[in-house]
């Protein structure tokens, strides 16, 4: 009985840990030990979230469509990178230290100026986002297609394969984990550059709303948006795994 | 084919010579096994007459006509069982079928039918890891047989079995290619397995690799499992322990 209960909390901890933190803050602010403007309460938080539910909704639609779009474009430059710098080793040599550069500068810090460059428009802000996601995938694939087993390749060239066929049956499929990898960091990186690209301008996005919000100091639906955000990502992050257990099914039953 | 011959074949490396003047023939239907310590360049000769490296000196020749420095037309199984995998064991059989060009289904097809006569039928639709390591190398070896009907070199293909599993699968594999009569060249660092398999021996030894002897192994087939402790056994393995 014992050992059961231990059980239960052992799986659960997490879990436990988060309500704690919930009672106390909600203690925190009812009893009024931090200003409710300056901390809402969790009820609070959850009655913001369910007033303006529609509008969110209308704004997550847009935050998302960026997102997905500079998802799409950042994977697809992320793989087409990786690509070439595994075919070509000076391709590496130049562009590898180059890519790396791009992710020392802060978002936050070219945001605007991609907005002076591009205007107010979807462009500045989906630039943003592939600048951020392609690089987890680039980094992710390069990884995979330099770790394969040199022998499974050789096998290959005995068979009489060319470099394509060693790439669609050895290369890229023995890389698809890591690429997973790679996206599952992406795409909360979409979600969070969207979001962020939206603080400099525009009509329409959760960034936007975000901005709203704090000048008019509603703490309540600061902090509804911001948790939001973070369960956007969450799902995200497991629709991510539930397509790699999809596209992998191999690697799901071995672990 | 008819007879697989390397001539004089030199391979050096950081110029030193790895293997040397090695030749060694192989007929029709024949088991020849390589003999030798690791180290001696047995894997490195397969990889000359696979075509995957060119040698210094020397060439290969099948049924006469120079094939040296060509990958894809002698069948080569690797020490590892290199199944891929995310493939299931029908698509990584079928392999060699699809890089020579066929469509997936069609080389699918294809393979199925030998699937009951290399005893593994109800893996098709598995993959790798669900399969025991003896089932492995069958599966390889079909590949390899999918691969060239004709000629086949195998890489210690036996080497990382258990020895219970290892001697299932020479009574298994004796079997197997007495009716398919594939023409075999095998490494092996186990004197037992080249006795027990081959109709003759090459020992390589020495640094830089030559052929030291060869070794024909005259007996009346089949071999069964009472063969490995009868007398005459015992004799060409005494023989084989003195070169050595």
């Amino acid at each position: 009985m014992k050992k059961k209960f231990l059980n239960i909390i052992d799986r659960a901890s997490s879990f436990i840990l988060i309500v704690a933190i919930l009672i106390l803050w909600q203690v925190l602010s009812a009893t009024g030990l931090v200003p409710k403007f300056m901390l809402p309460s969790p009820i609070d938080v959850v009655m913001a979230f369910v007033g303006d539910f529609s509008l969110l909704m209308r704004h997550a639609a847009t935050t998302l469509t960026q997102a997905f779009l500079g998802l799409a474009i950042g994977t697809l430059l992320g793989f087409v990178i990786a690509v070439v710098m595994d075919h070509y080793p000076i391709a590496y040599k130049s562009i590898y230290p180059l890519m790396v550069l791009t992710q020392t500068v802060p978002t936050v810090a070219i945001a605007p100026l991609l907005v002076l460059w591009m205007g107010y428009g979807m462009l500045p802000k989906v630039t943003l986002i592939v600048l951020t996601t392609f690089f987890p995938i680039a980094i992710g694939l390069l990884d995979g297609f330099q770790t394969v087993d040199p022998d499974s390749i050789n096998l290959l060239k005995a068979m009489g394969a060319n470099r394509f066929q060693c790439f669609t049956h050895i290369k890229f499929p023995s890389s698809l984990s890591h690429f997973f990898a790679g996206l599952k960091i992406s795409v909360s990186y979409s979600v969070v550059a969207s979001v962020i690209s939206e603080w400099l301008g525009g009509f329409y996005g959760l960034g936007v709303y975000m901005t709203r919000v704090r000048k008019s100091y509603s703490f309540d639906k600061m902090f509804a948006v911001i948790f939001f955000i973070s369960l956007i990502s969450l799902l995200l992050m497991l629709g991510v795994k539930l397509l790699k257990n999809l596209v992998m099914p191999w690697d799901k039953k071995q672990n | 084919m008819d007879k697989l011959v390397a001539n004089n074949i030199t391979v050096s490396y950081g110029g030193a010579n790895i293997i040397e003047d090695v030749s060694i023939e192989l007929n029709k239907g024949e088991i020849v096994c390589l003999l030798g310590v690791s180290g001696v360049g047995k894997t490195t000769l397969f990889n000359v007459i696979s075509g995957l490296l060119q040698p210094d000196e020397g060439r290969v020749e099948l049924d006469g006509k120079d094939i040296t420095g060509k990958a894809g037309i002698v069948s080569y199984m690797l020490q590892k069982d290199l199944l891929l995998p995310y493939k299931t064991i029908i698509d990584n059989v079928s392999l060699p079928l699809v890089i020579r060009g066929e469509k997936k289904p069609k080389a699918r097809e294809i393979t199925s039918k030998y699937f009951k006569e290399f005893g593994l039928e109800g893996t098709e639709k598995k993959y790798p890891y669900q399969l025991s390591g003896g089932m492995r190398q069958r599966a390889a070896l079909l590949r390899t047989y999918l691969f060239s009907d004709k000629v086949a070199l195998l890489d210690e293909p036996f080497s990382a079995l258990d020895s219970i599993t290892k001697s299932l699968m020479h009574e298994w594999y004796l079997q197997v290619m007495k009716q398919i009569k594939l023409s075999t060249l095998l490494i092996t660092h186990d004197i037992d397995e080249a006795i027990l398999l081959s109709d003759r021996i090459y020992i390589m030894a020495g640094k830089p690799g030559k052929i030291k002897e060869e070794i024909i192994i005259d007996l009346p087939k089949p071999k069964n499992k009472d063969f490995k402790v009868s007398e005459s056994f015992m004799e060409y393995k005494k023989y084989i322990l003195s070169i050595l």
